[in-house]
């Protein structure tokens, strides 16, 4: 573990990338705390505060540091609630995702044979297709809805880890002590659990951290689009697009904002990724 | 050869067939579009009518038979909203979807190329950093959200190009393109950038991994060994070796570009197919979402035949293993 960090530790920039995840999570997580106002809560917002640029003052009596949409929700509120939800949604299926992924792929290797070929062509095939197509569909037939919207990232992700766990699993399953567990009494389920699934760890570990990020970009590209969650509890993507129609006009601040906090969190996530995957590459140990 | 060319053209058959099926029951799980399309005043008798003349009162495995048997006549049915047939509906959105999806692809290759050469070239130098801090950048920054910041500076406070919409579109030999006329180039420059950036980052990395890889090789030092001028080396040796598995990816990517230009096609408001399938889903226009999930679902199964058999073709052990 210690040696882990002495090697993450080595750029800079992951490291920022790290705190700035930290720092993000904390605020999200702590923002009913002491953010201004309740952005969910329709009765508490005020039409005569919409769309008022950032460092006015509204009816409530104190500043909108980053203005207010045109529902006349402060921004600073909007923004972290937004992030809670949209990290909510990608965590929760980001594990869900692995969880599944990494059963499905674990199986396929322990099996061989027919049963292998059969999964991981399916898996293969669904590797093929843009997750975003997939997404989509699955937000068409399912509808809108915050377990909607998780099934289908679900859906669109599991692959991904199955895919990086059936790979290190195999490499694993062809080792001689894996021959040797499979000849004690121990049994499969045992040396599935003890020995293949600590050894597809650390790749699967990168493979996390990257599809979180794209968890929330896929999230909030659907919500852009119309297809994601009700309009009435906005993710960040939605209150992107809320904005959109407002940016012509000049009142960039409305998308800007919530873009700037999307752009941030993914790009963290996806440089501490990039570190991770120096750090656990089997290259370099 | 034949075997193997038979057994992937089947297996592709029953994909596409297995797909057809849940596309269809998936769509006709949305909603009831019996009260999206019909009028609520309308009267019973109207209703029935119209529940008749889509067929919507039979049996779901009667209609999915209809369906499958018309597809294969290449009737796709009529769309709810536009009352035209779906097949030309769609057909008639493509030229402005691949116009905008090659361009796209072009620029990400004339720009990523190159750049990631360098950055796998000299791995070490400043300049390297940056093209992959761009390109991580470059993929982590959600499309929508460029779009909108192409849209902020060069349409709202520059004002040099125009936000959104197809512009004047010009014809050659009976295909209408916007790439024949200077108002077309216009409003393609900024949909055209936005939907290659996600590209660009992604070939960046793929090309410097390649170049990398290959300059680490015996015969690239030797080459060096010999005397070869570095512009040979890298001209060369670098880019033959990094060439095949590049363009294997383009092949694959150019299908995923082709989707997310549904993103890039909403944010300007580009009539293309992806910007017709939004509005479908939005409205519950089912003929037309079915076809285009069965067309991407072709489209898809055929590129993926296609690389197999290039594989196959390319590498004995492939097509061994699949016999």
């Amino acid at each position: 573990m210690r040696s882990f960090w002495r090697e993450y530790r080595r750029s800079a920039v992951a490291v920022a990338a790290l705190l700035a995840i930290v720092v993000i999570v904390a605020m999200a997580l702590a923002a009913p705390l002491f953010v201004p106002q309740d952005p969910y809560d329709q009765a508490g917002l005020d039409l005569g505060d919409a769309r008022l640029p950032p460092g006015e003052v509204g009816s409530g009596g104190y500043v909108h540091w980053l203005g207010t949409d045109n529902a006349g929700r402060d921004l600073v509120s909007a923004i972290l609630y937004g992030l809670r939800l949209s990290l909510f949604i990608a965590v929760g299926a980001g594990a869900v995702a692995m969880v599944l992924g990494t059963a499905v792929g674990l199986f396929a290797a322990y099996s061989g044979g027919r049963v292998e070929a059969l999964i991981m062509r399916v898996i293969d095939l669904q590797l093929s297709l843009p997750a975003i197509l997939l997404a989509l569909v699955l937000v068409a037939m399912l509808g809108q809805g915050v377990p909607q919207l998780m099934a289908a990232l679900v859906a669109a992700q599991y692959a991904y880890f199955a895919r990086t766990a059936f790979g290190a699993a195999k490499a694993e399953r062809q080792r001689d002590y894996i021959e040797a567990a499979l000849s004690t009494p121990m049994g499969g389920g045992q040396v599935l659990w003890r020995h293949l699934l600590p050894n597809t760890l650390p790749p699967l570990i990168v493979v996390a951290t990257v599809q979180v990020a794209t968890a929330i970009s896929l999230e909030a590209t659907l919500s852009f689009l119309g297809l994601g969650l009700p309009i009435t509890r906005p993710s960040l993507g939605l209150l992107i697009a809320n904005g959109f129609q407002f940016l012509l006009s000049g009142r960039y601040w409305i998308s800007v904002y919530p873009g700037v906090a999307l752009m941030l969190t993914v790009l963290a996530i996806n440089l501490v990724g990039d570190q991770l995957r120096q750090v656990l590459s089997p290259k370099r140990r | 050869m034949t075997t193997f060319l038979l057994s992937r053209i089947l297996q592709a058959a029953a994909v596409v067939l297995v797909m057809s099926v849940l596309v269809f029951l998936g769509v006709y799980a949305i909603g009831n579009p019996i009260d999206v399309l019909i009028d609520p005043a309308a009267t019973q008798a109207m209703r029935a009518a119209l529940i008749k003349q889509y067929g919507l009162d039979l049996p779901l495995w009667q209609q999915y038979w209809r369906f499958l048997t018309n597809l294969l006549r290449g009737d796709f049915g009529t769309s709810f909203v536009f009352r035209l047939p779906v097949l030309p509906l769609i057909l008639s959105r493509l030229p402005a979807t691949l116009e905008l999806t090659v361009l796209a692809m072009t620029i990400a290759t004339v720009i990523g190329v190159p750049l990631g050469i360098w950055a796998g070239y000299r791995p070490n130098s400043a300049s390297s950093k940056a093209i992959m801090a761009g390109s991580t950048l470059g993929f982590s920054v959600p499309t929508f959200w460029v779009g909108l910041l192409l849209i902020l500076a060069f349409a709202v406070e520059l004002r040099w190009l125009p936000s959104g919409g197809r512009g004047a579109v010009g014809e050659v030999a009976g295909v209408r393109l916007s790439l024949f006329t200077a108002d077309g180039w216009r409003h393609l420059a900024l949909p055209a950038l936005n939907l290659s950036l996600f590209k660009l980052g992604l070939l960046i990395r793929l090309v410097r991994a390649g170049t990398e890889e290959v300059m680490g090789q015996e015969h690239v030092r030797f080459a060096r060994a010999q005397g070869l001028p570095e512009r040979q080396v890298v001209g060369l040796h670098v880019l033959k070796n990094i060439g095949i598995p590049i363009i294997t990816v383009f092949g694959l990517e150019f299908g995923s570009t082709l989707a997310f230009a549904v993103v890039t096609e909403t944010v300007f408001n580009w009539p293309g197919m992806g910007k017709l399938i939004i509005e479908s889903i939005t409205s519950l226009d089912r003929p037309v979402m079915v076809a285009y999930l069965i067309l991407v679902v072709l489209l898809f199964v055929a590129i993926n035949l296609v690389v197999e058999l290039t594989y196959g073709v390319l590498d004995p052990r492939v097509r061994a293993r699949a016999a």
